[in-house]
């Protein structure tokens, strides 16, 4: 078992009163609680200060944790020979656990009425994991492999962790930041109690041609001048292969073109829509012909994108 | 050893929950959510019918709930506050989502 030091977590010192561990906890929690922090790894930051908290607010939590004695965080160590003993309901080994687990299921914590009672029901814990996913995964469907390492209790309300693998199979219809649900795969009941559930973050893999915003996609459709100009019909890859789309003439830059239901397909029915947002590209090195023709277009053409900036400097002075 | 497949179910609005439903995967008791109703935190699909249902998206934000609850110890009142503002959050992050796929990536 790896030590974790809880006072140090918290910033206090060892004879910190409740009143400072309270203090301390909250300062720390609102900065790094996962539904308020944007910090990534602010998860695992409040697992740490909320173990550190859930044991120093409990004076016999604290008694017993202040009994291991101090030791380098991370370092392994053992309890004391007698310290099972002494605070109950130690379990028979100390390697396959964490330190939160143990404390988690001393005197005080809600576990304990399981071993004494005997007909005590607990459900299990629900589990959240993140499924990274492609973008064909979410469109076609696919299966994910879930290997999870979870705390158990045993019929003598012994804890073990226990690893858990399954597949779960995400229809199709998933996008970023959806949510499903998987019953019972949580964590075990205990005494009869009900499963808990594991439920699943979408998170997609970012494409190198497609953006995602709920079932719509978005595509840089990169066109020439002249393409824009006369309109055009040009190859447009799809999550379902090429497509033909045509350009009308015209065609600004940043205009959005719509190709309907070529986005994701949405969980039950329908599919979102694929929009291709026009890009113009010039040449970067031009050749004699092109300099010449773009020469001739420039000497012959009487268009000036700019024209509304007078009339528009004008009306301004004047409703000043 | 034998892997089992599960099927996975969507957490939206085709998927209703009850309030027990909700009682279960959030921590939070009935009273308590229904003090988050009242608040406009939480709005079931239903607000006149005897038996509240609720939409199945409704679940991660009874689940923050629960967690907010339990961890920083808030009152159904500060609770309903911060939900408001979560819900904010999550309304303006999805926004910004798709203004950024909607802008181009290259600028060749």
């Amino acid at each position: 078992m790896k030590y974790k030091d809880y006072y140090k977590i918290l910033g206090l010192e060892r004879d910190a009163d409740i009143d400072a561990i309270k203090k301390a906890y909250r300062k720390l929690a609102h900065k790094y609680h996962p539904d308020v922090s944007k910090d990534p790894a602010g998860e695992e930051k409040f697992k740490e200060i909320a173990d550190a908290y859930q044991t120093l607010k409990d004076p016999e939590k604290r008694a017993a944790y202040d009994q291991l004695g101090r030791h380098r965080p991370g370092q392994e160590f053992q309890p004391p020979p007698d310290w099972g003993k002494q605070f109950g309901d130690a379990p028979s080994s100390f390697d396959d656990i964490d330190l939160s687990e143990l404390f988690a299921g001393l005197a005080g914590g809600k576990r304990h009425a399981g071993r004494q009672g005997g007909t005590f029901q607990m459900p299990g814990q629900d589990y959240e994991v993140t499924a990274h996913i492609t973008l064909d995964d979410a469109s076609l469907g696919t299966t994910v492999d879930l290997n999870l390492t979870v705390p158990e209790y045993d019929e003598s309300g012994r804890l073990h962790r226990v690893e858990r693998s399954f597949k779960a199979r995400i229809p199709k219809g998933a996008t970023d930041g959806q949510r499903l649900r998987l019953r019972g795969k949580g964590g075990k009941g205990f005494n009869g109690g009900a499963d808990g559930d594991l439920y699943l973050n979408i998170a997609l893999h970012p494409h190198a041609l497609y953006r995602v915003s709920g079932h719509d996609l978005y595509l840089d459709l990169p066109l020439t001048p002249w393409e824009a100009a006369l309109g055009a019909v040009v190859e447009v890859p799809t999550l379902g292969g090429l497509v033909h789309l045509k350009v009308p003439p015209g065609t600004h830059a940043g205009q959005k073109l719509r190709l309907a239901r070529r986005g994701l397909p949405k969980p039950r029915e329908g599919e979102g829509d694929l929009f291709a947002i026009v890009q113009i590209v010039v040449p970067t090195v031009l050749s004699e012909r092109e300099r010449a023709l773009f020469k001739e277009l420039s000497d012959g053409s009487t268009f000036n994108p700019r024209g509304h900036f007078e009339q528009e400097m004008k009306d301004a002075n004047r409703a000043n | 050893m034998q892997i089992e497949q599960t099927d996975a179910v969507w957490l939206d609005a085709h998927h209703e929950f009850s309030i027990a439903e909700l009682v279960q995967c959030s921590g939070l008791s009935e009273a308590e959510l229904r003090e988050l109703v009242d608040y406009g935190a939480l709005a079931p699909n239903n607000p006149q019918g005897a038996e509240w249902t609720f939409s199945g998206d409704i679940v991660v934000t009874v689940q923050a709930a629960g967690r907010l609850r339990a961890d920083l110890e808030l009152d159904p009142q500060a609770l309903a506050l911060a939900l408001t503002f979560i819900k904010r959050i999550r309304e303006l992050e999805a926004q910004i989502g798709d203004l950024r796929a909607r802008l181009p990536r290259r600028f060749p």
